[in-house]
């Protein structure tokens, strides 16, 4: 076992290959926070959805550079491409025309500095406690490519798999009960 | 240029989650409707989800593990989106709002 902060640790060039990854990946950073900003902090509900949609676009991207380009389709397809829709059919059902934004306004005068302190104190030790512990690797014994995923999706963790399709069959006959409850 | 080499630490990824799911926590509770608070607990998945594959990718034995684990929280927040969809469908077609303040029955 042996303690990593960086692997590799040297730092690359800016006009080399490597360092045009490095400014990509920063841009993908960029596109996360941008996202996740307009998601948090808009007025109206659509555009709260936008920066969901833009924040995970940007996420898949960070998937990517975590060397799993599997998850960074399934978070485009299941994220964006599902996700965001849904809410976005959910604000057009559920609420009204004039109604669309996300009462920033008339809240408590309170409740945006402690929700921002909360939210920082959060970061603050999530933040902390990554960069203080001294993370140990273990030798790597698999592969990262997607047959070795859906070997183990198939025989390590097959029971998981179907308990996952189960939940999602009673999350389908759920929310189609739910809203029906009460149509007339 | 140690900023270009980023995307090879894992604090990095360790602190993007963090980022991540204090905007959540942020969301969740400033927001007043019940719309903002669902896309804000999105976002604490996606933090969860993000510290896996980080892991995953630098610290654990076995890289399949962890993006097996992401691929299943991508499923159960696709689920929970869809009932969270529908509840609100229902206590709009109640209530007529989805606003949090007005949904107080249970407050006594």
């Amino acid at each position: 076992m042996q303690t990593i902060v960086c692997q590799p640790a040297a730092a690359p060039m800016l006009f080399s290959a490597e360092g045009m990854v490095g400014v990509i990946f920063l841009l993908t950073v960029a596109l996360v926070f941008t996202g996740a900003i307009i998601a948090v902090n808009a007025q109206r509900l659509v555009r709260a959805v936008s920066g969901l949609a833009i924040c995970f676009t940007g996420l898949a991207g960070v998937y990517y550079f975590l060397l799993s380009p599997f998850l960074a389709m399934m978070q485009l397809l299941i994220y964006v491409g599902a996700v965001s829709i849904l809410i976005a059919f959910g604000i057009m059902m559920a609420t009204p025309e004039n109604e669309r934004v996300t009462g920033m306004k008339n809240r408590p005068l309170l409740a945006g500095p402690l929700a921002f302190s909360t939210a920082a104190l959060m970061f603050a030790a999530l933040t902390l406690l990554g960069l203080k512990t001294q993370w140990q690797a273990f030798p790597r014994q698999g592969t990262f490519d997607i047959k070795a995923v859906g070997m183990a999706l198939l025989t390590t963790h097959s029971l998981v798999f179907e308990l996952i399709s189960i939940v999602l069959l009673l999350a389908i006959i759920g929310a189609l009960v739910l809203a029906q409850r009460g149509r007339n | 240029m140690q900023l270009l080499n980023l995307y090879n630490c894992l604090p990095t990824y360790l602190v993007i989650g963090a980022l991540l799911f204090s905007f959540g926590i942020y969301g969740m509770v400033a927001r007043r409707t019940v719309i903002g608070m669902l896309i804000s607990s999105e976002f604490i998945l996606a933090a969860a989800s993000t510290n896996f594959m980080a892991f995953n990718r630098f610290l654990a034995p076995d890289p399949v593990v962890g993006q097996i684990f992401t691929l299943f929280i991508m499923a159960i927040a696709a689920a929970e989106a869809a009932i969270a969809i529908s509840i609100m469908i229902a206590v709009y077609r109640n209530y007529k709002t989805i606003e949090t303040d007005d949904l107080v029955d249970l407050q006594g």
